[in-house]
């Protein structure tokens, strides 16, 4: 591998773990803070791509689209967790994945009688539909540079929000010790509906901001899910920074174990999750 | 459903009734008093959800509207049909085809769309030699290793879906190619049936890539092809992972340079989502848009008159099973207890297809053209034959 090619799979690598980070950190936040397991994340983040594909139809305009769809998404969730999740938080966790699982059916249904069950495409903003050359053949799309870009901002909105901001210091306090914060006089229902509502926004959100990348397809979410959890597992449950890092490390395991060890390269995110369990049982930013 | 129960208890009346109505038979009309011969089952074992669930659609409209066009009877005889949606899911297919076939008692199995689902189909076709015709499922064992007198397959081969490709390649002048695919069973049977066409006509692989299924991450894999520098990409993907491989592939700027050919999958059905980065794709298949065959206008017309859609590769597969089921029962007037007198009927006839005229081989698969195709606007138009009669080499295949 000449040096150049090394560093656009680096590249590819970033690219790749950032869009992960975006995906999982909804679920990082679903899990670690509210305890909830939550299957149907996946389908959020298809709800995200396909109203990504309608929205842009409808409104003209990717980033107009983008803006009504995070709306819809936070809808969604508040609708959901008054509906269904709150009644799980002093479930066991058998129950939480009996119920998410039930949804992930009734969303896939839901999106076959609203959306039919071909593939679609999202154009790509119009704005950023030009390439960069990198060598003779091989040019770099720039919206790819802009879903990065955008993934790192939300990573530092998502630091600054929770670490620094009131509303932070609730969710934080919420995840230690529910019932001491309740009696401390926060509205903890409203607290954890908002929070669901968050997560349910950030995986919608890298649905639309991905799909016209990834297209749009039936069963797309499942796919992203498995990998999430392995996301919020590695870095450790509950933390941001951890999903950021371990995204990171999933990004360049799964590049450069595609090229470097085509033979195993679908086992190598595992055997990286297996390693790092190892060594921390917690994951890397968990706490013990 | 509550019809067929009706029409049910409205035959056992009718048979009951025959035998006094015989008495009258001097003075009634003659159809009145025979009492109806038992309707064919027909099992209908395809996907009707998950990523498959339009292709199990298609099939089972064309299929139903071959039977339409003959007055709802083959043979004299009426269909009742069983249905079960295989879910794409090879875990469940043994268990599936059993029941469709011990518990149900269908006389003739169709399905299905997926390969692993059909190797299970297979397994139970040869041990109960239930007469069955595979509508889709490429699976090469099917009319291979596995081949059986009882298993007719109406559609392709993997092997045959890309094997004129080769050619193809190296008459527009790539000596040198990479290849990628998922690395899954149908993925190891492209490459084989396009290697062996590309190397015997002197082209060389210079990079064969292969992506987890269903893994659709492809930039590490394209700055890979980019750095070999071939002269040309040929590749299989289908459904969602060919949309998002194509506008990858033209993203990175790859497809100036290194144009990318493939069997049809890659622009069936995708042409919409897929957008200007499939314009130009060179691929091969047995059917296209635009062939000049008269039956095919006919088809077309008459599926978009019944379903308000256009058919495509998959509703032409399900036609030909229809038709083929046809031709065995006329052969043997109807009584679908003669199964050696209907698979003898089947084997080596020529079926008047909507993709032009092709032959039962020896094997029970269609010896086909393959059309050389290329996108332009949302169609994969005909531009010629890539290769004449071409017939798979059922490898390991005894009959015949």
């Amino acid at each position: 591998m000449d040096t150049a090619i090394f560093f656009i799979q680096v590249l590819n690598s970033v690219q790749y773990g950032l869009l992960l980070f975006l995906v999982a950190s909804g679920l990082t936040l679903i899990f670690g803070i509210m305890g909830i397991i939550n299957l149907a994340h996946g389908s959020f983040y298809m709800i995200g791509a396909y109203l990504a594909f309608s929205l842009t139809g409808l409104i003209g305009d990717f980033w107009l689209a983008l803006a009504a769809g995070v709306v819809v998404a936070v809808l969604i969730g508040l609708a959901l967790e008054w509906l269904v999740i709150r009644f799980l938080y002093d479930r066991d966790h058998l129950y939480q994945v009996l119920l998410t699982y039930g949804l992930i059916l009734i969303f896939e249904e839901c999106r076959s009688l609203l959306w039919g069950d071909d593939v679609h495409g999202v154009p790509v903003p119009p704005a950023l539909d030009f390439s960069i050359p990198l060598t003779e053949n091989l040019s770099y799309q720039v919206f790819r540079v802009a879903m990065s870009a955008i993934c790192l901002a939300l990573a530092a909105g998502m630091y600054w929000l929770i670490q620094k901001t009131r509303l932070g210091m609730m969710i934080r306090a919420g995840s230690v010790n529910r019932e001491m914060v309740q009696s401390l006089g926060i509205n903890i229902g409203l607290l954890y509906r908002v929070v669901f509502a968050l997560g349910v926004a950030l995986a919608a959100f890298a649905g639309m901001l991905g799909s016209p990348v990834s297209s749009v397809f039936p069963g797309m979410g499942n796919q992203v899910l498995i990998v999430s959890f392995v996301v919020v597992v590695i870095g450790g449950i509950g933390s941001v920074k951890g999903a950021l890092v371990a995204a990171l490390a999933i990004g360049f395991a799964d590049t450069f174990g595609k090229v470097l060890l085509p033979q195993i390269a679908g086992m190598v995110v595992y055997l990286l999750m297996a390693a790092i369990l190892l060594w921390r049982p917690q994951g890397i930013f968990g706490k013990a | 459903m509550n019809d067929s129960k009706a029409l049910a208890s409205r035959r056992r009346f009718l048979k009951t009734a025959a035998g006094g109505a015989a008495a009258a038979a001097g003075v009634l009309h003659a159809p009145f008093i025979i009492a109806q011969p038992a309707k064919i089952k027909v099992g209908l074992m395809l996907p009707y959800t998950g990523t498959y669930a339009a292709l199990g659609t298609a099939i089972t409209n064309a299929f139903k509207l071959y039977i339409a066009e003959k007055g709802g009877k083959l043979a004299g005889r009426e269909l009742e049909y069983v249905v079960l949606d295989d879910e794409s899911d090879p875990a469940k297919g043994v268990d599936n085809a059993s029941r469709i076939v011990n518990r149900d008692k269908v006389d003739v199995l169709v399905g299905t769309v997926h390969s692993g689902v059909q190797a299970g189909m297979v397994k139970v076709s040869r041990e109960s030699g239930v007469l069955s015709i595979i509508p889709n499922a490429g699976f090469g064992a099917a009319t291979g290793a596995l081949c059986a007198p009882n298993i007719f397959r109406t559609s392709f081969s993997n092997w045959q879906t890309i094997h004129a490709l080769g050619k193809v390649m190296m008459e527009k002048g790539h000596k040198t190619c990479a290849w990628i695919t998922h690395k899954y069973a149908a993925g190891q049977e492209m490459f084989e049936g396009f290697k062996e066409g590309y190397e015997k006509v002197g082209g060389r692989i210079v990079k064969d890539l292969w992506l987890p299924f269903p893994n659709v991450e492809f930039q590490a894999l394209l700055t890979e092809i980019a750095a070999a520098k071939p002269s040309a990409t040929a590749c299989f993907f289908a459904g969602g992972g060919a949309v998002k491989f194509v506008k990858d592939y033209d993203a990175a700027g790859l497809k100036k340079n290194i144009p990318l050919y493939g069997n049809g999958f890659l622009t069936d059905g995708t042409l919409q989502a897929q957008g200007a980065s499939a314009q130009g794709i060179l691929t091969t298949l047995h059917y296209a848009d635009s062939l000049n065959v008269p039956k095919d206008r006919e088809f077309r017309l008459n599926y978009a008159k019944a379903y308000k859609l256009q058919p495509d590769v998959y509703a032409v597969q399900g036609y030909d099973a229809a038709q083929l089921l046809d031709i065995g029962l006329k052969a043997v007037k109807g009584d679908m207890k003669n199964t050696k007198g209907m698979i003898k009927a089947m084997e080596g006839v020529t079926i008047d297809s909507p993709r032009g005229k092709w032959k039962m081989s020896k094997a029970h698969n269609p010896i086909q053209d393959s059309y050389l195709r290329q996108v332009v606007g949302e169609q994969n138009k005909f531009v010629g034959v890539a290769w004449k009669a071409l017939e798979d080499p059922a490898r390991g295949c005894k009959m015949g």
